[in-house]
């Protein structure tokens, strides 16, 4: 009973919050909602019992991703009026891509209608431990029979961030004015910081 | 406590979600007490050290100190800037709180004595303190007012950070127990240290980890030397500027659960949660119940937290940064290697491969 009450609560959550991050006015609305979109999908996660897959979506998507999301969007300096004025304009492209998604979900539902299809005999690789935590068994996977999997999606990952740093870092020849350089400040002592001068009258001192 | 409802003549679920909604008050009831109390003591040990009295007026020794605080902002009128955006406005306070009790659902108080006993107990806590980033962030965007927002994005880049070696370092103790379940790592403690001492921090691999964790502790709750989204010289109050009355007290109340958490999680994961210190009974202290070893470590933790308030200046924003991606997270990625390659090598996991 509670298991059903949970499902529907999550479910509708899911998909009001999903509709209202299309329709808040505000992108950054539009971001909290899908926040809530990503909570209820983890809810919808541990229902099923997949509590690690659930605990890694609210870490990575909610703890991260979108909070950089969240900090990009606060930033945009929004003009709704120049939002709206783009709307003629890109009114085919939308209908285009609405009818594509229309016939791709009426296909969808025709194949599900359609019957199963036939994947063969499971080679009982996957088969779960079931004593063990599905922590536990994802660990198993992962690291004996998808290793090469997973170790090339870690590979594409780093190339991804070497890129990014590639693409944002700049060189500043000859130093950059303001550089700190931590081991020197740290490196200063009273003695050689600051000077007594004591200037005659009327003359300056030369620093 | 299920078995007790059905004793009452419940059916399961019923008693079940009951004795789930008594389990939540009775740690969330006296976890504000805590916290209020708590204050308290901040406020007396930070006067001890400047050689001042502190608060000490309102009843005895000044201990309803809090207390009258608490009925002065209740009081209070609400007061919502005009430019501000209401909804997210008022919803910052209560997420921030909100966020603050829900991690304490995991937190293993006693042998059993947990509300929710699950098996990625390490996870969740890892999951909900990413979370207290979002209070921040939207009590400084909805104030629209600069401040506010700066503090707001201080704090997003500051927890992120930090959250990332938290995260490491949290790996190194989960490959010595071998579980993400809270109760199973304090459980793993016992006689760790040359058969007698129950912590973790003894062993030389763990302590500098420990110290990582405790500074990055002190980084994610904002706290002195890394305030810098409260830094009163620069951003008045940072991301509380605008509010006033509860929805201040929210962020104040809020803040304090969530120190109080990183404390317990220190004793938990470090220093043997509800065990006693040492697995000999040489005094009959095996007869004291273990959530008053778990009180009284979490206890010296907030004192650690307080001394460090009263004694470190604050830090500044790049030296942060600093620290939290160029020290912290090479050293505990580095941690992470280390570790697991003498575990295999001492044969800690044994046949299990």
């Amino acid at each position: 009973m509670i298991q059903i009450i949970a499902f529907y609560l999550f479910a509708a959550l899911v998909i009001a919050s999903a509709v209202m991050v299309i329709m808040a006015r505000n992108p950054v609305h539009s971001v909290l909602w899908l926040i809530l979109a990503f909570f209820n999908a983890s809810g919808l996660m541990v229902l099923v019992g997949a509590e690690f897959i659930a605990m890694l979506l609210l870490i990575v998507y909610v703890g991260a991703v979108a909070v950089l999301f969240l900090f990009v969007v606060m930033m945009l300096d929004i003009d709704f009026a120049e939002l709206r004025a783009g709307f003629i304009a890109n009114f085919p492209l939308g209908i285009a891509i609405a009818l594509i998604l229309a016939a791709e979900l009426i296909f969808g539902i025709g194949a599900y209608q359609a019957g199963q299809l036939d994947l063969g005999v499971a080679d009982g690789r996957a088969s779960p431990m079931l004593e063990a935590s599905n922590t536990a068994n994802i660990g198993a996977l992962l690291y004996s029979d998808y290793v090469f999997l997973f170790e090339a999606a870690g590979i594409i990952l780093l190339v991804a961030m070497v890129g990014a740093i590639v693409l944002t870092h700049r060189k500043h020849p000859g130093g950059r004015r303001g550089h700190q350089d931590i081991g020197k400040q740290n490196r200063r002592n009273p003695d050689e910081a600051t000077v007594m001068r004591q200037p005659e009258v009327g003359k300056g001192v030369e620093l | 406590m299920t078995e007790f409802f059905q004793s009452l003549g419940m059916n399961y679920e019923w008693a079940w979600f009951t004795a789930t909604i008594a389990g939540i008050l009775l740690i969330a009831l006296p976890l504000m007490l805590a916290v209020a109390m708590i204050i308290y003591v901040d406020r007396k040990v930070w006067a001890a050290i400047n050689l001042r009295r502190g608060p000490n007026v309102v009843g005895p020794f000044g201990l309803l100190q809090s207390f009258a605080d608490g009925l002065k902002v209740f009081l209070q009128e609400t007061i919502i800037p005009s430019a501000a955006n209401k909804g997210i406005f008022l919803l910052a306070p209560i997420v921030t709180f909100t966020v603050a009790l829900l991690a304490w659902a995991v937190i293993p108080f006693d042998a059993g004595v947990v509300l929710a006993d699950i098996n990625v107990g390490l996870l969740y806590v890892l999951a909900i303190s990413s979370l207290g980033v979002y209070g921040v962030v939207m009590s400084g965007w909805a104030s629209n007012s600069k401040y506010p927002f700066f503090s707001a994005m201080r704090a997003a880049a500051q927890m992120i950070s930090y959250e990332v070696s938290i995260g490491f370092i949290l790996v190194c103790v989960v490959l010595f127990a071998g579980t993400f379940n809270l109760s199973g790592i304090v459980a793993a403690q016992q006689q760790f240290g040359l058969g007698i001492i129950n912590a973790y921090v003894v062993h030389p691999l763990i302590f500098p980890i420990w110290v990582m964790f405790f500074i990055s502790c002190l980084a994610e709750t904002q706290r002195v030397p890394f305030d810098l989204t409260e830094a009163e010289s620069e951003l008045v109050a940072g991301y509380q500027t605008e509010y006033s009355s509860m929805s201040f007290a929210l962020f104040w109340l809020g803040e304090y659960a969530n120190i109080l958490l990183m404390c317990s999680l220190n004793t938990v994961l470090f220093f043997g949660g509800w065990l006693p210190p040492l697995d000999i009974d040489l005094i009959p202290w095996f007869d004291v119940p273990g959530i008053v070893w778990f009180l009284l470590k979490t206890f010296f933790f907030f004192f650690m937290f307080s001394w460090v308030m009263a004694t470190v200046p604050r830090y500044r924003y790049d030296q942060l940064m600093r620290l939290g991606w160029k020290v912290f997270l090479p050293l505990s990625l580095g941690f992470v290697v280390v570790i697991s390659g003498y575990l295999m090598a001492t044969g800690h996991y044994g046949a299990a491969a």
